[in-house]
Order: C-alpha cells, then structure tokens, then sequence
C-alpha cells in the first residue's frame, strides 16, 4: 500500500468546517486515494434541547451556545498522537479531527472526525474509537450558556466506561 | 519556580488563569495543589477535589508525581470536550 504524503489532520479552530470540502480535502491529502475503499465520518453538534446538564442541576432557561476553552499547548499535541495510535491500530490509509472552540450557538457543529481505510470495517470502527478517546482525552472544556445564567459541564461516567471497552 | 495553569471552572473560580510559584523539592503536585489552595484561600477551593486532574509539561499525571523546576503544570477539572 503506497502511504499517503500527510496522512493525519488536526485542527482546533473557532471558524465552522464544511464536511463536503473535508471530504474532498482527505482524498487530496492522500496520494493513495485509490486504496481508499471506506471513508466514515462523525459530526458532532450542539444539542438545542437543554438536558445537557446533570439530572437534578439547576439552569435557567433555553440552551443558547457551548463554550469551548482548550489548553492550547495541549490540545493538538494530544489530538495528533491519538490519530497516530489508531491509524496504526486499524491500518488507516489516512483520518482527519477538526474540533471547534470558543462560542458554538445550538445547532452548529462542533467536531469533526473522518478517516479512510480500505474497508468499512476499520473506518466505522476506528472514527468511534478516536471520538471515544478524545471525549476522554484531549484538554476541552464545555460550558453551556443558557438564557438566563451559564454552568460547566460535568464529564459522563459513561464516557469514560465506553473508552476502556477499546483497551487492549 | 513552577509556572502554574488554570483551566475551566478552577480558572473562573479564582479570576485568573495562570500564576507563578516558588519551586519546592521534593513536593508532590498534591501538596502543591494544598499549597495554592492556601495561597488564595477561599477562591481556589476546588483544586483539592478528588476529580482535579493534574498535566506537567502537558502530559497528564497523578497527583503523587513530583515536578522539577521550571515544569508547566496545568490544573483542570475532567475533561468535557468532543
């Protein structure tokens, strides 16, 4: 299999992506396009139902936005390696992360997550794991701004228990 | 000296997102964690919970760690991001 020239993308960035131009930007990064057989890809958005909070926390009002802080020194290093562990893991041809910081209102998106493999197999399986990693992972913190009053989010146990079902 | 990060809500909690501390020898970042905790007492409460997590130079580690002069440590709560 011919290795493509830039296999891995990382972007932590403010601006919104367009999954078509990431698509077509994935095939152009990668000289083995044609070995290429699956590309799968994850979009997470903001939720503009508001039972993003723990059961029983007190909020007031609509969802309005996520904020998004990061530790920038961090971030994309962590991102990276991540890529570098699964690509390896299912013999990806190539993947790619946007993850989006700063206000993000309800309804755009917030992350992106695409690979391509040669089967679709490795590619559904390796788009969930790195997604499972990073939620557990990579230095990004939600807030979420309601109508009336703003309050950070408490990580999920379950993300947490879903990660460790990808130990080896 | 140790330069210190804060992030998400132990940032808010005490109004700014960075500070510089004398370096130690020998202190764990769990007894660093009571030092600041002290140092801006009342408004830092939070780094002394149990789900804090703890990076230096920013690779995350556990609180027994030892840091040397000049690392960066950064302190957070559990991340929430994706």
């Amino acid at each position: 299999m011919a290795m493509p020239s830039e296999p891995i993308f990382v972007s932590v960035q403010t601006h919104n992506f367009c999954l078509n131009e990431q698509q077509q930007a994935l095939f152009k990064s990668c000289n083995a396009n044609a070995e290429i057989g699956a590309v799968a890809s994850f979009v997470g958005l903001v939720r503009a139902e508001n039972n993003i909070m723990e059961a029983g926390s007190a909020h007031s009002g609509k969802l309005r936005a996520l904020y998004i802080e990061h530790y920038p020194a961090m971030t994309e290093p962590v991102l990276r390696r991540l890529c570098e562990q699964v690509l390896e893991k299912w013999q990806l041809i190539t993947c790619r992360v946007i993850h989006r910081v700063g206000t993000i209102p309800t309804g755009e998106q917030i992350v992106l997550v695409m690979v391509g493999a040669e089967h679709r197999a490795a590619a559904f399986a390796a788009c969930e794991c790195i997604m499972d990693h990073l939620k557990t992972s990579a230095p990004f913190w939600k807030k979420a701004i309601f109508e009336h009053d703003e309050h950070w989010v408490a990580a999920k146990q379950t993300d947490q228990a879903k990660v460790e079902q990808w130990s080896d | 000296m140790l330069s210190v990060k804060y992030f998400a809500s132990l940032r808010e909690q005490l109004g700014c997102n960075s500070d510089n501390v004398e370096f130690v020898a020998g202190e764990t970042l769990a007894q660093l964690a009571g030092r600041l905790a002290n140092k801006h007492a009342g408004s830092l409460s939070d780094i002394q919970q149990p789900t804090t997590r703890c990076a230096v130079n920013q690779q995350v580690v556990e609180l027994t760690v030892v840091p040397v002069d000049g690392d960066e440590i950064a302190f957070f709560p559990p991340v929430t991001g994706g």
